[in-house]
């Protein structure tokens, strides 16, 4: 049993890191890379707002949103309303975003500042989304939900952190003016995804 | 068209490119170009909800009450995704199959939000409405590109027609498998960006330029 | 401009009231259109494995409905027993949603293609000829690299061959495990040989190129690049035809033409 929360984990950490291996996040990724340190805070941002958006939003489908789960309303037909899905996730992805901008506000203002704009860009951050979308479609249980969310985001703080070491140490290197920054940013992102597919082959 | 309106609509192809330039909307960008097809269909419904989207929040711009404004924003943008979601998915239903998730991911495609923060929120609607096509038309014509060399590259296919005949069809071309993974579109990009900014050396940084996302106290927090 | 509270409050609900009516009503306007989709394509693949339709056909609409029903017949039959459970309608026995509720299934006994749980009843298809069965169309599915992978299996009348496989839905990359959609690839399938002489499932999709059907039966080739995506192919294959899936079936099936 805790082999597969385990394996669920490590799958999602590594086999399918949803910055490297999806591409989610990419925005604040290429942007808020430059330096280790606030990496390291926006990715601890990620797993805190994925550890609690994923699991929650499996029960907002389990109980509201797959088609069938509204039987217990006791109407006939069972009404379906599946479609509403995006807006329901998006909703409880925003709320706990503005929660924790409230919260690393108040605990922990230099981080704060350091982050600026891309905090409350952790809402739009298609990781986020994209974790509950991919719970929704593997229909994952409450366990599995929170052994997933917690993994996604391990995963994607883990890419930040390491494309942020590598850019850092960049930016003494003989890079062609062209594809200085963004350009070569892009190219390192390429290879270091290139080498995360070793992990695919992991059979858990 | 005024020249203020022409630069609107034309900038965001080269000088201003929502993706290359302006690092917003790239997570779509690079899972979908595995094919032609799947990449023009993306691109449609992006131009459909960057314009709806843009248009209507201009519209309401000055009645909008500042503190309800990104939920707002959200809620139109993702009632808009849903709509599209619900048009592919009744009128191209096998393309819809590929696009999966990544429909529902033009919600958080930070160009959409981007812009209609930008742009829309300031500006009348005409100009929102030119500045939407505009962007939507830079983001497609990457996606466009990066899919065209994933596609012909990696299948010997365009459009699901064969151009180079591929060995296991019995032809001579061995596809290149690398173009088909996701991380040669990372590097697509990175060249493409390389070209462009080879072509306009104004675009050219020292320090990776985030001016347009930040406020001005912020950026000196860059360094 | 700060808007008092009670403004707010209104923009927001008039945001919401506009804003759904629009969501639902493309919802409720489409849904007869999407829901006509999906049943034509489940109805066109399984034509494709009964070989009613031949590979890359684009049929209309009409053609598949009508080619469908006169040929092809669904039967409910239980996974367990492998007995036809005439008592359900296969009009509107729904496979998927079986397997989810627990009324209905159980959870699948560990399996290398990862199915996690078994319905009760499974939903297959019969190609007759008057009262003969010429083909069995079965339902299979299993996990390849990023998906479950969903499709059919056809056997021949004697359950010596397979006449086709295909797959009506999958996540997998597009280019590699996605080839299972290459029909290329699925036209190396007809003629294979499921099963050994003691009728233990065999097929196996294998890493290279395998031989023609008369010399190679047992093997298939592989997608390049896809490893895992084949090896699911192959776990889900042997899964379904054998004891945890249609085994029972296919057991009760042989006995009732005394085939051994």
């Amino acid at each position: 049993m805790v082999q597969h929360y385990l394996s669920l984990l490590t799958t999602a950490i590594f086999v399918e890191n949803l910055a490297l291996a999806f591409f989610l996040g990419m925005c604040s990724f290429l942007a808020v890379s430059r330096k280790v340190d606030t990496a390291i805070g926006l990715g601890f941002a990620v797993i805190f707002v994925l550890g609690i958006t994923v699991p929650l939003n499996q029960l907002i489908n389990q109980t509201l949103l797959k088609p069938g789960s509204l039987a217990w309303l006791g109407l006939d037909p069972v009404p379906d309303v599946s479609f509403l899905t995006y807006l329901f996730m998006i909703g409880t992805i925003a709320a706990t975003v503005q929660l924790v901008e409230m919260a690393v506000d108040k605990y922990a203002p230099k981080l704060y500042n350091a982050l600026g704009v891309f905090l409350p860009l952790i809402a739009v951050n298609c990781a986020i989304l994209g974790a509950a979308l991919f719970m929704v479609n593997r229909d994952y249980t409450f366990g599995e939900a929170t052994a997933y969310g917690l993994g996604s985001g391990i995963g994607w703080a883990l890419a930040i952190i390491g494309l942020a070491a590598v850019r850092e140490r960049i930016r003494y290197s003989n890079v062609p003016a062209p594809l200085r920054g963004l350009g070569i940013t892009f190219i390192v992102v390429g290879l270091m995804s290139l080498g995360f597919m070793a992990f695919s082959g992991i059979q858990l | 068209m005024t020249k203020a309106e022409r630069e609107v609509l034309l900038d965001p192809l080269f000088n201003n490119n929502p993706i290359a330039l302006q690092v917003l909307g790239i997570c779509s960008a690079l899972a979908v170009t595995t094919k032609l097809s799947v990449s023009i269909v993306m691109s449609l419904a992006v131009v459909f909800v960057l314009v709806g989207s843009n248009v209507s929040v201009s519209a309401i711009r000055k009645g909008l009450p500042p503190s309800i404004r990104i939920i707002v924003e959200l809620t139109i943008i993702a009632s808009l995704v849903i709509i599209a979601d619900q048009i592919l998915k009744a009128f191209v239903y096998d393309i819809w199959k590929q696009l999966t998730v990544f429909v529902g991911l033009i919600i958080t495609n930070c160009i959409i939000m981007g812009r209609a923060e930008a742009f829309a929120i300031q500006n009348p609607v005409r100009l929102s409405f030119l500045d939407a096509v505009g962007n939507a038309a830079g983001y497609s014509l990457i996606l466009l590109v990066v899919a065209f060399f994933r596609e012909l590259f990696g299948t010997g296919q365009l459009l699901g027609f064969t151009v180079l005949k591929a060995t296991k069809d019995g032809g001579w071309y061995e596809p290149n498998g690398m173009m088909v993974l996701s991380p040669a579109a990372f590097l697509l990009i990175g060249l493409f960006i390389w070209v462009v900014r080879w072509k306009k050396p104004d675009q050219i940084e020292d320090e990776f330029h985030l001016g347009h996302l930040l406020e001005p106290h912020e950026v000196s927090l860059l360094r | 401009m700060q808007a008092s509270p009670l403004r707010t409050i209104l923009f927001a609900g008039a945001v919401c009231v506009v804003c759904s009516i629009f969501v639902a009503s493309s919802a409720v306007a489409l849904k007869d259109r999407q829901e006509e989709n999906r049943l034509l394509d489940l109805r066109s693949k399984v034509l494709l494995v009964a070989d009613l339709a031949a590979p890359g056909e684009k049929l209309e609409r009409d053609r598949i409905n009508q080619l469908f029903e006169n040929n092809l017949t669904a039967r409910v039959i239980n996974l367990e027993t492998g007995e036809y459970a005439d008592d359900i309608d296969p009009v509107v026995f729904d496979q998927r949603a079986a397997t989810q509720d627990p009324a209905r299934s159980e959870i699948a006994p560990a399996n290398p293609a990862k199915v996690s749980r078994l319905p009760d009843n499974a939903l297959i298809y019969q190609l007759l000829d008057g009262d003969r069965v010429e083909r069995l169309i079965l339902p299979v599915q299993g996990y390849g690299l990023w998906s479950t992978l969903y499709g059919f299996v056809g056997l021949s009348s004697d359950l010596e061959t397979i006449t086709g496989i295909t797959f009506y839905e999958h996540g997998e990359t597009a280019g590699l495990g996605g080839e299972v959609d290459n029909l290329n690839w699925q036209a190396l399938w007809p003629g294979r040989r499921a099963f050994d002489d003691q009728w233990v499932p065999q097929i196996e999709v294998i890493k290279g190129v395998a031989g023609p059907p008369e010399s190679d039966p047992y093997r298939v080739d592989g997608l390049a690049g896809a490893t895992l995506t084949s090896r699911g192919v192959t776990n889900l294959l042997r899964f379904w035809l054998g004891e945890n899936g249609f085994g029972p079936y296919l057991d009760q099936y042989r006995a009732e033409r005394g085939i051994s």
